[in-house]
């Protein structure tokens, strides 16, 4: 078990549930410092609202989460609000402010909560959007962007704080194998240069291998398994193995939870 | 059957202290957007005052119309026409300014606001603020209560005046009624206390509309369909919540 020291977040015996829906249950989850943590897993099983769980978005049932050893769901509302400022994130879909256009999104965080002049938030801002790509795009409103270019735009806001954490939720969806290659090195390269610890949800193994020191398969509500990316490649799990190539058939189905196909087809599951 | 009526009736109670506790909590930030924030909150007064302007003066203008000729087909059967700008101003100042300025404001303002508000919340904007460390409700729930809260007495006050407008071109232009006898009456007879009412009045609805238009947003489902709904419901409920205001602060008036 990684001291505390090493974990810059710990989760413990994490239970939570939607309605009569448990999503987790007894979720175990180390995120270490300085590292790439990647995050896998089927769609819907909960990579989502594991991270709202992490920035306490969501309270869970039981079950702790620590930051830096400290249990957050001991803060209240103003040290909750000076632990998010550590935290950038990227939202599954951007969650651009929509009427602010591209560089007063960027600028939002550094206009609520520094007092930097205005030429320096000029300059951070379009050093961020530089970063991405879409310096030439300052003026646009989100309405007017791409997916692509919207979660970009989001990255890049994610950043302007200069986080000690960035989370990251689908961050390569949407993105052609260009600005996929660009955003995957970014990640990389802000983690390792700047000190930050990331977590990075994604379904995208390929990417996941280059870019990640650690993950962790979520399936089930658990852990499914986790290691580097040699070490699930070579796993010898099923379930592993199934998710990692791609496959239909195996121990996760790829079906939500229905009645018996054939039978429905026929009309037999109404009697 | 009894069941029914005890479940909507906790329904009801429950929504209600919510709500409450909910406007408390807009109240409590207030003071501070208000200096801290003072250009958002100008843009919202500005946005909802703007976005109801037009609707709100052509109502006034053809509401007063009727009043005017509604007015002096009654009053001259007392032989009283003279009178008719006395009654159109009564009508406007106390009743139809604030209540029909405060529907308009419902079914324009209010729905904008509580949709946009709703799809901010369904587009993650919302736990976007709270990720940032920047609470929601200060930053786009509160400015734009004020706001609303601030343009309504504005709007009633413009509705009447436009409204009073239309009692003259129908009661004085096209009826003939002295043009003197149609303004000194209404100024002789409208007290102190009937305009105190009418802005007292606008205040409370403005009051009303903003908060149910806020919390209807603030608190949709989010998704396309539960936003619609909150939409729709701001409207309603704003309606039903003035007209009863209006007729308990009415009463209230008439005893004090
Ligand atoms: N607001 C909500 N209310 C009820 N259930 C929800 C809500 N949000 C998500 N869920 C349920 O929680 C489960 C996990 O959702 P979540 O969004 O975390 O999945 P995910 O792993 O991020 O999926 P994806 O890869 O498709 O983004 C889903 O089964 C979903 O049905
Ligand atoms: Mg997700």
């Amino acid at each position: 078990m990684a001291s505390a020291a090493e974990s810059i977040i710990e989760i413990e015996d994490l239970d939570f549930s939607r309605g009569p829906r448990q999503i987790f249950k007894n979720l175990n989850i180390n995120i270490r410092r300085g590292e790439v943590t990647a995050v896998m897993g089927p769609s819907g099983t909960g990579k989502t609202t594991l991270l709202r769980l992490i920035t306490r978005q969501l309270v869970p049932d039981a079950g702790t989460i620590r930051v830096d050893g400290v249990d957050i769901s001991t803060l209240n509302q103003a040290e909750l609000y000076k632990l998010r400022r550590r935290f950038g994130m990227l939202f599954q879909n951007g969650a651009l402010l929509t009427d602010l256009n591209v560089f007063e999104n960027v600028a939002f965080p550094l206009r609520e909560h520094t007092r930097l002049s205005t030429r320096l938030i000029r300059h951070v801002v379009l050093t961020k959007l530089h970063a991405v790509g879409l310096r030439g795009a300052a003026d646009m409103m989100p309405s007017e962007l791409s997916g692509g270019m919207a979660r970009r735009v989001a990255l890049a806001r994610a950043m302007v704080m200069d986080p000690d954490i960035l989370i990251y939720d689908e961050p390569f969806v949407g993105l052609d194998p260009i600005s996929m290659g660009v955003i995957v090195r970014l990640v990389r390269q802000m983690n390792d240069a700047l000190g930050i610890s990331s977590i990075l949800v994604s379904h995208d193994v390929q990417e996941i291998s280059t870019v990640s020191d650690r993950s962790y398969l979520i399936s089930d509500g658990k852990v499914a398994a986790s290691g580097s990316p040699d070490e699930l490649n070579r796993a010898s799990s099923e379930l592993v193995r199934q998710f990692m190539h791609g496959m239909a058939d195996g121990p996760v189905a790829f079906h939500y939870n229905a009645p018996n196909y054939a039978e429905q087809l026929l009309g037999r599951d109404t009697e | 059957m009894l069941r029914d009526l005890y479940i909507t009736l906790r329904y009801f109670v429950t929504t209600f202290g919510a709500m409450t506790i909910f406007l408390f909590e807009l109240l409590r930030h207030t003071p501070r957007v208000f200096f801290k924030r003072f250009n958002l909150v100008v843009g919202q007064v500005y946005n909802a005052g703007a976005l109801s302007l037009v609707i709100i003066m052509v109502s006034g203008l053809f509401v007063g119309g009727v009043l005017g000729l509604q007015g002096y087909d009654n009053l001259q059967r007392f032989n009283a026409e003279d009178a008719v700008g006395t009654f159109a101003g009564f009508a406007l100042v106390k009743e139809l300014g604030p209540v029909i300025t405060a529907l308009l404001f419902a079914g324009r303002a209010g729905t904008a606001l509580a949709s946009e508000i709703g799809l901010m919340k369904a587009t993650d904007q919302l736990s976007a603020m709270e990720m940032m460390a920047v609470n929601p409700v200060t930053r786009v729930v509160v400015p734009r209560f004020i706001g609303g809260v601030i343009a309504m007495p504005l709007l009633a006050g413009v509705f009447s005046a436009v409204g009073l407008l239309g009692a003259h071109l129908v009661g004085v232009t096209l009826l003939q009624v002295d043009v003197g006898a149609f303004w000194q009456q209404m100024q002789q007879t409208l007290e102190v206390k009937d305009v105190v009412e009418g802005i007292f009045k606008s205040f409370v609805f403005g009051m009303i509309a903003s908060l149910m238009a806020v919390w209807e947003g603030y608190n949709a489902i989010p998704t396309a369909e539960g936003v619609g709904r909150a939409t729709t419901r701001t409207v309603v409920i704003t309606a039903i919540a003035v007209l009863i205001s209006d007729f308990m602060i009415t009463a209230a008036f008439l005893k004090g």
